[in-house]
C-alpha cells in the first residue's frame, strides 16, 4: 500500500468510527428519552427514588429477614442474598457430583460407565426449567405430609414441608455456634435444625443435578487430555490407581478443567434466576414482584443486569486467581 | 484411564477382574434391578394407558399415561384452534424436514438459503392463516411444539448474521468497533436470559410509537435473537482465531483485498471449524426456548401447564405430562448432540 493510500485509510477509519460513536450515543439517548416520554404519558414515574419507599410485600425466607414495611432496596438485597444462598451450595454440590460422575464415565467398569453416561445424557438434554417444574411438582405432591416425614439419614427428614437438616446452633446468649442442633420429629412435623423450604430444595437440587451433568463432561475431557504416558509413568512408579488419579492425572487435568468450569459456574449462577418459576424469592423474583407493584420495569431490569454482571465479574475474578495457581508456570 | 478396551472379553475382566470389581458389579446389578423393577412396575405393569380418569385415580402405584392419550393435542399445539391443528403439524414437519436436509453436509449449497426462506414463509403462512382460505389464527393462540421449534430456528437464523458481524467486529483493527462489539457480547453473556426476556416483554413496548403494539411473540423473538447472537459470536470468534495467520498473509500477497480475504478464505475455514460448537449452541437455544413460558408464551412447557393446569380431572397427573414433554425435548436435543458428534468426525476426516 502506498503512503497516500494508507493515509486515506486512516482518515476513513477515523470518520467511520466517529460516526459509529455518534450513532450509538444518539441511539441510546433516543431510546432512553423516548421510553421516559412514554412512561410520563402513561403517568408512571421513573427513577430510582422508589428504592427508599416501603416495599409492601414480604419475603418468605432467606438469611435476611424482610417484611413489608422495609424499603425496596432491602428487598433487592434480600433477593441477592437468596440468590447467593441458592447458587453457592448448588455450585459445591454440582462440582462434587460432577467430578465423581466424570471420573465414573472413564472407570474401568462397564456398568459404572453406563450409569454415569446415562445420567449425563438424560439430564443434559432436557431443559432445566422442565426439570425444576417436575421436581417442584414431585416435592409438593408425591412426598408424604409433614406429620409423616421420611428419614433419609439420621437427622435428615424430608416431607412436603421441605428438608430438615442438623445445623450449628449457638448456646445461651452466645454468638459463636457451640453445638449441632438435630431436627426432631414431633406430632406436628419436624422441628429444630435448619428447615429448608420446598422451593429452596427444588432450586438447589435441580441446579446441582443439571449442572453436574455438564461438570462431568468437563472433568472427563480434562482427564482425557492428560497424555497416556503420564499414566504409564505413574504405573511404572508403582502408584495405585487412586494415587495415579490424585497425584498424576487430576493436577494436570485441572489446567484444562478450570477455564471451562468457570464458564459452568457462571451459567449456574445465571440459571439460578429460573427460581422465579418455582417460587423461590431470589433477585429476579423480587424484581418481578416490584415491577408488578409499581411498574418500574426499566429500573428493576437495570438492577438485575447490574447485579448479575457484578456476580459474573466476581466469579470470573475468583476463578482466574485459582486458574493462575493451577496453570503450568513458565509456559506462557 | 484412557483407551478403555471394548468388547465382551474386556467387559468380563472389567466386571469380575478383581474382588473389588466383583463387589461393585454385584452392588450395581442389585441397584439397577431394584430401580428397573420399580420403574417397570410403575411405568408399565400398573400403568393406565387409556384416557380414562376414573381408572387413573383408582390405580395406586402406577403411572397414568392416559393423560398423554387424552391431552396430547393441547400439549403439542397449545391453544391453536382444535380443527385447525393439522396446520401446525404440517408446519413442524416442513421445518424439521428442511433442518434434517441442511444437516447433511452434501446439501450445503447455494440453494439452501432460498429453501430456508421458502420453508419459513410456509411455516408462518400455515400458522397465521388468512390466505388461501385458511382461517386466520392470531399469534397469541400459537403454542406448543411449533412455537418451540419455530422460536429456536428463527431465533438462530436471525442471530447468525448479527453474530458474524459481532465476531468480525471484535477482531477488527478499529478500536471503536472492537470495544463496542466486545462490550455488547460481554454485557449480554453476563446476564440471565430471563432478564433479557423480561426486558423484551416489559421495555420494548415503551419504545414503539404509541398506538402500535408489537406482538409479544415478536418481542420475545427479538430478545432471544439478541441473546443468542452474543453466544454465537464468541463461537465464531473462536473459529476465526483458529485459522492460521498465514492464510490471510498468503491471500494478501496474492493480491486479495481485505473483504475478499475474510469472505472467501478465512470465514469458510472458521465456520467449518466451529460447526460442532454451533450445533451445541443450537441444542442450548432449543432448551432455552422453554423460558419464554415465564413471560407468558405457551410453547411446549407452557402448553403443558395450559393443558393440565385448568383441568381438575387431569391435574393430579402432571408428572406423566412432564415426562412426556421431557421425552420430546430429549429426543430433539439428544438427536442434535449425536449429530454434532457425527459431524465432527466427518468434517475432521479431510483435515486430520
Amino acid at each position: 500500500m502506498s503512503r497516500e493510500a494508507s493515509r486515506r485509510g486512516a482518515w476513513l477509519a477515523w470518520v467511520v468510527q466517529s460516526l459509529l460513536v455518534l450513532a450509538v450515543v444518539a441511539g441510546a439517548f433516543w431510546v432512553v428519552h423516548h421510553a421516559l416520554e412514554v412512561l410520563r404519558a402513561r403517568g408512571v414515574r421513573s427513577g430510582f427514588d422508589f428504592l427508599v419507599e416501603p416495599a409492601g410485600f414480604s419475603i418468605s425466607e432467606g438469611w435476611l429477614d424482610f417484611d413489608a414495611s422495609q424499603p425496596f432496596w432491602r428487598a433487592f438485597l434480600a433477593g441477592l442474598v437468596n440468590t447467593v444462598r441458592a447458587s453457592v451450595p448448588a455450585a459445591i454440590f454440582s462440582v462434587v457430583l460432577g467430578t465423581l460422575i466424570g471420573i465414573g464415565r472413564l472407570a474401568p467398569h462397564v456398568l459404572l460407565r453406563g450409569i454415569c453416561t446415562a445420567y449425563v445424557e438424560l439430564l443434559r438434554n432436557v431443559p432445566l426449567l422442565v426439570q425444576l417444574l417436575m421436581l417442584a411438582f414431585a416435592i409438593a405432591n408425591l412426598l408424604p405430609d409433614p406429620t409423616e416425614p421420611v428419614r433419609l439419614l439420621p437427622g435428615v427428614w424430608l416431607s412436603k414441608a421441605g428438608l430438615s437438616v442438623p445445623w450449628p446452633a449457638s448456646g445461651e446468649g452466645g454468638w459463636w455456634p457451640t453445638h449441632f442442633e438435630w431436627p426432631e420429629r414431633g406430632d406436628f412435623g419436624v422441628s429444630g435444625g435448619a428447615a429448608l423450604s420446598p422451593e429452596y430444595v427444588t432450586i438447589v437440587a435441580g441446579l446441582s443435578f443439571y449442572s453436574a451433568a455438564f461438570v462431568a463432561e468437563i472433568v472427563r475431557a480434562g482427564i482425557l487430555s492428560v497424555s497416556q504416558g503420564q499414566v504409564l509413568a505413574g504405573q511404572a512408579l508403582g502408584l495405585t490407581p487412586v494415587q495415579q488419579l490424585r497425584i498424576v492425572i487430576l493436577p494436570q487435568a485441572l489446567r484444562v478443567i478450570v477455564p471451562s468450569l468457570t464458564n459452568q459456574l457462571l451459567s449456574l449462577t445465571k440459571n439460578s434466576s429460573l427460581a422465579v418459576a418455582v417460587g423461590y424469592p431470589e433477585l429476579v423474583s423480587v424484581a418481578n414482584t416490584t415491577i408488578g407493584s409499581n411498574g418500574r420495569a426499566f429500573e428493576c431490569i437495570a438492577i438485575i443486569m447490574a447485579v448479575y454482571l457484578l456476580l459474573s465479574l466476581l466469579i470470573s475474578f475468583g476463578m482466574n486467581r485459582y486458574n493462575a495457581r493451577v496453570a503450568l508456570r513458565g509456559w506462557r | 484411564m484412557r483407551n478403555v478396551a471394548q468388547g465382551p472379553i474386556a467387559w468380563r475382566s472389567e466386571l469380575w477382574g478383581s474382588p473389588l470389581r466383583a463387589l461393585a458389579t454385584v452392588l450395581l446389578v442389585v441397584l439397577l434391578a431394584w430401580g428397573g423393577f420399580h420403574a417397570i412396575e410403575w411405568g408399565v405393569v400398573h400403568a393406565v394407558f387409556r384416557p380414562d380418569a376414573e381408572a387413573c385415580r383408582a390405580v395406586q402405584h402406577g403411572a397414568c399415561w392416559g393423560v398423554v392419550a387424552e391431552k396430547w393435542r393441547p400439549m403439542l399445539f397449545g391453544r391453536f384452534p382444535y380443527e385447525e391443528q393439522w396446520r401446525p403439524a404440517i408446519a413442524v414437519v416442513v421445518l424439521s424436514a428442511v433442518t434434517v436436509l441442511s444437516a447433511w453436509p452434501r446439501s450445503w449449497r447455494w440453494w439452501l438459503a432460498p429453501l430456508w426462506i421458502a420453508a419459513l414463509l410456509l411455516f408462518v403462512l400455515l400458522m397465521r392463516g388468512g390466505v388461501a382460505g385458511l382461517v386466520p389464527v392470531p399469534t397469541s393462540r400459537w403454542g406448543g411444539l411449533p412455537l418451540t421449534i419455530g422460536l429456536a430456528v428463527v431465533g438462530l437464523a436471525l442471530a447468525f448474521p448479527l453474530a458474524l458481524l459481532l465476531a468480525l467486529g471484535r477482531r477488527s483493527g478499529w478500536p471503536v468497533v472492537r470495544t463496542l462489539s466486545a462490550s455488547y457480547i460481554e454485557l449480554v453473556r453476563g446476564v440471565p436470559l430471563i432478564s433479557v426476556l423480561f426486558m423484551a416483554s416489559f421495555l420494548l413496548p415503551l419504545l414503539w410509537p404509541a398506538g402500535w403494539q408489537p406482538d409479544v411473540l415478536v418481542r420475545v423473538l427479538a430478545g432471544l435473537t439478541l441473546f443468542v447472537a452474543a453466544y454465537l459470536a464468541e463461537i465464531i470468534r473462536g473459529g476465526l482465531q483458529a485459522v492460521p495467520r498465514g492464510q490471510t498473509e498468503v491471500a494478501m500477497a496474492l493480491g486479495f483485498g481485505r473483504w475478499p480475504v475474510q469472505r472467501d478464505i478465512v470465514l469458510p475455514q472458521a465456520l467449518r471449524l466451529v460447526v460442532p460448537a454451533l450445533t451445541n449452541s443450537v441444542v442450548g437455544t432449543l432448551k432455552d426456548t422453554s423460558l419464554v413460558t415465564v413471560v407468558g408464551l405457551f410453547e411446549l412447557t407452557g402448553a403443558l401447564g395450559l393443558a393440565l393446569g385448568g383441568d381438575p380431572t387431569w391435574r393430579p397427573f402432571y408428572l406423566e405430562g412432564y415426562l412426556f414433554i421431557a421425552a420430546v425435548y430429549w429426543v430433539l436435543c439428544f438427536g442434535l448432540s449425536r449429530y454434532s458428534v457425527w459431524l465432527e468426525r466427518r468434517l475432521g476426516e479431510g483435515t486430520r
